[in-house]
């Protein structure tokens, strides 16, 4: 994702790098004001850390290896400013003294990575963790997630930089002066690889090191938790009990819908006046076969569900059969993933 | 600064510790050659930076590849009055781009609409002239800012970057992080080397996954209490908030006709392609 020299034309390099100057000077300026004295050093070592954190090969699933740029760790740890501050410095750094991502492209690499990264990656760490206390798996979540959508916002604004190039700059033969590939090929291009190995990489550090913090250091995770305790209980599940509850009763809904749905069809609505004209209506006025397909007859028999229509025979009430069906369901589901829980549980021991 | 000399291993804690070596070992190279008499060593910090940033932009705007060819060879030419071995530009430089930017370049050969190179070939002259500008632009640009640093101490290329009008707070973070990079590297190589040396056997997936962002945690938690550590230390030290960096370079004659070059040559670039 370290956009190098040639690939962004100076204009669009110039145009990035004024767009991230007024995000390092807000946040040189909070962090000025949040840590007087204490930002020099802090920033400094941190920077430090993201510099070598993206040096690790991460194992990831399947086998191969990546490497995290840990911009959601930064931005959880520190906060979404001095976040911005610590991966630019060591994206500088990177860019001047190794060569990795070009020096007219500093602008570019900062504002992708640092600056749009970082503040994904907290709204998203906020948003999804909420207020639950420090210790809560949901944080770990909450992430994993910001990590994976973080890098994959940042490689999207690359691709979009990149495609953008061969549109507004190539010389009179026609040939791209800087990065070759139209839109149409550098978005799937580019997110290929961070949907699946480099979003993995910054999920998996993401996820493992909010996990490692709740466990051996969780004061370091306060700074984006206000409010959040430590020690506390574990969060309640009650409101999602009673949100899954509000949702069954709201499931006879379903009936005020008017039609029927495309292809959820029964071979006696091919025979049926009402359910052909029905059909028609959400198939363009293509009117249905006379007889419903021989295949659709065969397989229609092969198995009988208990419930027909969401309403049990015995029931005359259609809201009442699908409040009943929905509770069937969800109970069902429940007891399949408490089983599930409870197999994997002696399995391991 | 000594090299630390390891061959690649195909484990990820192998590879992980060759990456942070190879790091240190480049900032080992850096350090040396800087201190080396050579030819752009002589020359005021000052005017390497900003002539390198003049030429860089050039080579990025300009439209002819004859002119970024002209760059890449001046700057080989810089390199070996240096003291700065092609072998070593090539290991560090020139073969990871081209690998890198190689691959990038080599699908729009074939893609980019055009003319064909020759009858029946899918080759078109515009797509080789894309790839031929995304390589050289690459190889250019990252063989002269190479050429910066292994010409220029470090610390006197951040006391440069004042010229730039960059805020006096960020050249000293920057100052800083250079030097806890190389702390945190060996801190970072130091865990892996002594888990490698603990390992017997072949860890599992998860395990490995483990082992890493711990490894991560942990770095993290040292990070936050090296930094506590340090900031104590500047206190201590008088330090209240206000930073203040040594300009003691000197301005010569031979200065100004290395500017007057480099801006030269900038201008030339530009020129050719115009």
């Amino acid at each position: 994702m370290h956009i190098p020299d040639g690939y962004l034309s100076p204009s669009t390099c110039a145009t990035l790098y004024a767009g991230a100057t007024p995000f390092w000077y807000v946040s040189l300026q909070k962090m000025k004001r949040r840590l007087n004295t204490q930002a020099v050093p802090l920033l400094s070592v941190f920077a430090a850390f993201s510099f070598v954190i993206m040096m690790f090969n991460l194992p990831l699933p399947g086998g191969t290896t990546g490497h995290a740029v840990g911009v959601a760790i930064a931005a959880i740890v520190l906060g979404p400013w001095a976040s911005i501050l610590a991966i630019s410095v060591a994206l500088v750094i990177q860019a001047i003294f190794f060569g990795d991502g070009g020096i007219t492209a500093i602008g570019a690499n900062c504002f992708n990575m640092a600056i749009v990264g970082s503040l994904v990656a907290y709204a998203v760490y906020r948003l999804v963790a909420g207020r639950t206390p420090i210790e809560s798996p949901r944080r770990v979540v909450a992430a994993a997630i910001a990590g994976y959508t973080a890098i994959n916002a940042s490689a999207l604004l690359a691709a979009l930089e990149f495609g953008i190039q061969p549109m507004l700059f190539h010389d009179a033969s026609g040939a791209p002066l800087y990065a070759p590939y139209p839109l149409h090929i550098a978005v799937p291009a580019m997110m290929i690889g961070h949907l699946t190995i480099a979003g993995l990489a910054e999920m998996v550090v993401s996820a493992g090191v909010v996990a490692y913090l709740q466990r051996a250091e969780p004061a370091l995770l306060k700074t984006t938790a206000p409010g959040a305790s430590i020690n506390d209980a574990p969060s309640s599940t009650r409101p999602l009990w009673i949100a899954v509850a509000v949702l069954l009763i709201l499931t006879p809904l379903g009936i005020l819908a008017a039609g029927a749905a495309w292809g959820e069809w029964v071979p006696e609505d091919f025979s049926t006046p009402q359910a052909r004209r029905q059909i028609a209506a959400v198939s363009g006025n293509q009117a249905p076969p006379a007889q419903a397909p021989a295949g659709l007859q065969k397989l229609a028999a092969v198995w009988t569900a208990p419930m027909p229509r969401y309403a049990p025979p015995i029931l005359k009430s259609a809201q009442l059969g699908y409040i009943l069906s929905a509770m069937l369901g969800t109970g069902l589901i429940v007891l399949a993933f408490l089983s599930g829980a409870w197999i994997f549980t002696r399995a391991k021991q | 600064m000594s090299q630390i000399h390891l061959g690649k291993s195909r484990s990820f804690v192998g590879r992980t510790i060759w990456n942070l070596s190879r790091g240190m070992n480049f900032a080992a190279l850096a350090e040396d050659s800087a201190r080396a008499g050579g030819l752009l060593q002589s020359v005021d910090p000052r005017i390497k930076v900003v002539g390198t940033l003049a030429v860089i932009v050039a080579v990025a705007l300009t439209h002819s590849l004859v002119a970024i060819a002209g760059a890449f060879l001046v700057a080989t030419i810089l390199a070996a009055l240096s003291r700065i071995s092609p072998f070593q530009l090539a290991r560090w430089v020139w073969m990871p781009v081209f690998l890198f930017t190689g691959c990038i370049a080599l699908p729009a050969i074939f893609l980019t609409p055009g003319d064909p190179f020759r009858a029946g070939w899918p080759i078109t002259e515009q797509g080789l002239r894309t790839a031929g500008f995304l390589l050289m632009r690459s190889e250019t640009a990252v063989s002269l800012s190479t050429l910066l640093v292994l010409t220029t101490r470090w610390a006197h290329i951040l006391k440069a970057l004042r010229v730039l009008r960059l805020p006096v707070v960020f050249v000293v973070i920057l100052g800083m992080t250079y030097r806890y990079l190389f702390v945190m590297l060996e801190i970072a190589l130091d865990m892996f080397e002594s888990r490698e040396s603990r390992t017997v056997g072949v860890l599992e997936g998860p395990d490995k996954r483990r082992l890493a962002t711990a490894t991560v945690g942990v770095l993290l938690s040292k990070s936050y209490h090296l930094s506590t550590d340090v900031h104590l230390a500047m206190q201590s030290r008088g330090f209240r908030g206000e930073v203040y960096i040594l300009d003691d370079f000197e301005f010569r004659r031979a200065d100004g006709a290395w500017l007057f070059l480099f801006f030269a040559a900038a201008t030339a670039v530009v020129w050719a392609g115009r």
